[in-house]
């Protein structure tokens, strides 16, 4: 019990005193984390929203391959991106193994799935007559997505919020593809298996607290982003 | 109105496949600037396969509709739908305010502020919902939100106005209010109209022609008066209600007065069939009248029968009084008339009904 309060308090030094090794990493993690989203989000609406819309054979299967994918394990993805990227591999000439676009590119694959697969979620919740309702008030299939990204920005915003959570916890990944670096790919994550495998377990403590604070901060602002869209929605 | 000389909307050979077990066939069909067209049909007939192709939101197998004589695979989607406004029978409100519901479609546009709230202020007022403006969406009652609806796509000054069923789900007395209000107003803005329903009643309110669609056919179309009064066949005449519809032939023809033999019975129609024609004998339930045996008065029907009282069934306002007059005929009178007749099952009784009440459909 001595060892956790030890460890919250020196997590509040930690954020206090404005540790400038602690802000690195802290900074780094929510930079490709955040990067991460972005890109998955750039890919997984068009991409769900395009399989929510259109009915194709085996679209029953290729749902069931990006469920499979929410639920890859971050080790896995790890291991194929370090295959590729390494210098001997397909994409070795990029020179990024062991950088910190090496992690965003591995976080984006594990996210982007969980996009995929709420995007389609969030859109078939929607009335199956919205898009004929939209059209037929003179929206341009372009219009039409929008409108119904807008409708169903709840799930969205849900989305958004798992796909981030997925990556900033994930350590196997950023561990492989990353290599833990000091100042240079060394995220919360990967801090703490380092500072735990030492036996600093006081840090390590600080470090997962400073984490479980940041996604709190992340998805505490998405989440009142979210609610004031259901308050609106509830009170009149 | 515009000058174009083209009728709104032109069907020429249509067919619509969907699926292996479905198709709409429409040979001919046309739509004038400021006619409200009701199509009638039950569910599953091929309505909203028809309301989707002329929407362009299912292309036809073969043939053709054309838009002010201009076929519609030769006019970008877009511009054409925005020539059109849609209701569905689900108001499909967003999840928004009603005065941003109903400037949706005139922000795709890209109207001005200026021209949107003009023109959503006129359409607030006219369905009486001004009241209604701030409120969100999801806090309309149905007949509330189908108001908004149909404001929100006559915001739009559409060229052609798609109702799919837009009163199915609201009660009686808002769906009366509404439909009237509605009829007024398409009348006003002279705006084309497209009704698509189930219900004869909707379809007599609104519509200055009804069509009436059976198992992917277009089988009639005419003045509601003319479908109703002379349908084509038995089952246009079985769909529209039409429930007494006899086997008989026709022994004397003389100048349009006929007789004919239903089942041994000479009852006499008004038409142009000749001596020996076989023929449906039609008549509406509500036009036979039903007289206790010892007063029937004297009477312009020139149909008089006897008959027994077989059954009497609930139709809601109206009883539906089954009478057995050597051949079965179904008669609708109101709850008032089976108290004063004290109609009882088994009874005798006499029916009239007139020779005009009579259709005849040659088989």
């Amino acid at each position: 019990m001595e060892l956790i309060w030890d460890g919250i308090k020196e997590a509040f030094l930690l954020i206090i005193r404005g540790d400038p090794e602690i802000w690195a990493i802290t900074w780094l993690t929510l930079r490709v984390s955040g990067t991460a989203t972005a890109i998955s989000l750039l890919i997984g609406l068009p991409i769900g929203t395009w399989l929510a819309l259109r009915k194709f054979t085996g679209r029953g299967c290729l749902f069931s391959f990006i469920n499979t994918g929410m639920a890859f394990p971050p080790v896995v993805i790890g291991l194929w991106v370090s295959i590729f990227l390494w210098r001997s591999g397909p994409l070795g000439f990029l020179g990024i193994i062991y950088t910190p676009a090496a992690m965003v590119i591995a976080q984006t694959i594990i996210a982007t799935p969980i996009v995929v697969g709420l995007t389609i979620a969030a859109l078939q919740q929607l009335n199956p007559y919205m898009r004929m309702q939209l059209l037929g008030l003179g929206a341009s299939q372009f219009q039409a997505i929008l409108a119904m990204w807008r409708e169903s920005r709840l799930l969205l915003l849900a989305a958004l919020m798992a796909g981030f959570g997925s990556i900033i916890s994930e350590v196997g990944a950023s561990m492989m593809v990353g290599g833990n670096i000091k100042d240079q790919t060394r995220v919360l994550t990967t801090a703490i298996v380092l500072e735990t495998s030492k036996g600093r377990f006081t840090f390590a403590i600080a470090l997962g607290f400073i984490l479980l604070l940041l996604a709190y901060i992340v998805n505490y602002g998405l989440t009142i982003f979210q609610q004031r869209g259901a308050r609106n929605k509830e009170i009149q | 109105m515009t000058g174009n000389p083209f009728p709104v909307l032109e069907i020429n050979h249509l067919h619509v496949k969907r699926g292996n077990e479905f198709d709409l066939i429409i040979d001919q069909f046309n739509l004038h600037q400021g006619e409200v067209m009701a199509i009638i049909g039950p569910n599953g007939a091929g309505k909203s396969t028809l309301l989707l192709s002329i929407s362009k939101l299912l292309a036809p197998t073969t043939g053709a509709i054309l838009f002010r004589g201009t076929p519609l695979d030769e006019i970008n989607d877009l511009e054409y739908r925005r020539n059109i406004a849609l209701v569905l029978q689900d108001p499909l409100l967003f999840d928004t305010s009603v005065y941003d519901n109903i400037s949706t479609g005139l922000r795709f546009r890209g109207l001005s502020k200026s021209e949107q709230n003009e023109r959503i202020e006129d359409w607030l007022s006219r369905l009486k919902i001004d009241h209604l403006k701030n409120r969100h969406a999801s806090q309309l009652s149905s007949g509330q939100a189908q108001r908004v609806s149909l404001a929100r796509a006559m915001v739009l000054r559409p060229t052609l106005l798609l109702l799919d069923e837009p009163f199915r789900a609201l009660d009686t007395p808002t769906r009366k209010a509404l439909i009237e209000e509605l009829r007024i107003l398409l009348s006003e803005t002279a705006t084309t109209t497209i009704f698509i329903t189930h219900d004869q009643e909707q379809a007599l309110s609104l519509g200055d022609r009804v069509a009436v669609i059976l198992d992917g056919r277009l089988r009639q179309v005419g003045s509601p008066q003319s479908v109703f009064a002379a349908p084509i066949d038995s089952d246009v005449a079985n769909f529209l209600g039409v429930e007494n519809v006899l086997p008989g032939q026709v022994m004397d023809s003389n100048q349009g007065k006929i007789t004919v033999d239903v089942q041994g019975i000479m009852l006499e129609a008004i038409g142009q069939e000749k001596s020996g024609k076989q023929v449906l004998f039609c008549l509406r339930p509500e036009d036979i009248t039903i007289w206790r045996t010892k007063e029937v008065p004297k009477s312009s029907a020139r149909n008089q029968l006897p008959g027994r009282v077989n059954s009497i069934s609930d139709q809601g306002p109206l009883l539906q009084i089954s009478i057995d007059c050597g051949f079965p005929l179904v008669a609708l009178i109101t709850r008032a008339s089976v108290r004063d007749l004290e109609l009882e099952l088994g009874m005798q009784v006499s029916v009239a009904f007139k020779a005009s009440a009579v259709h005849l459909i040659p088989r």
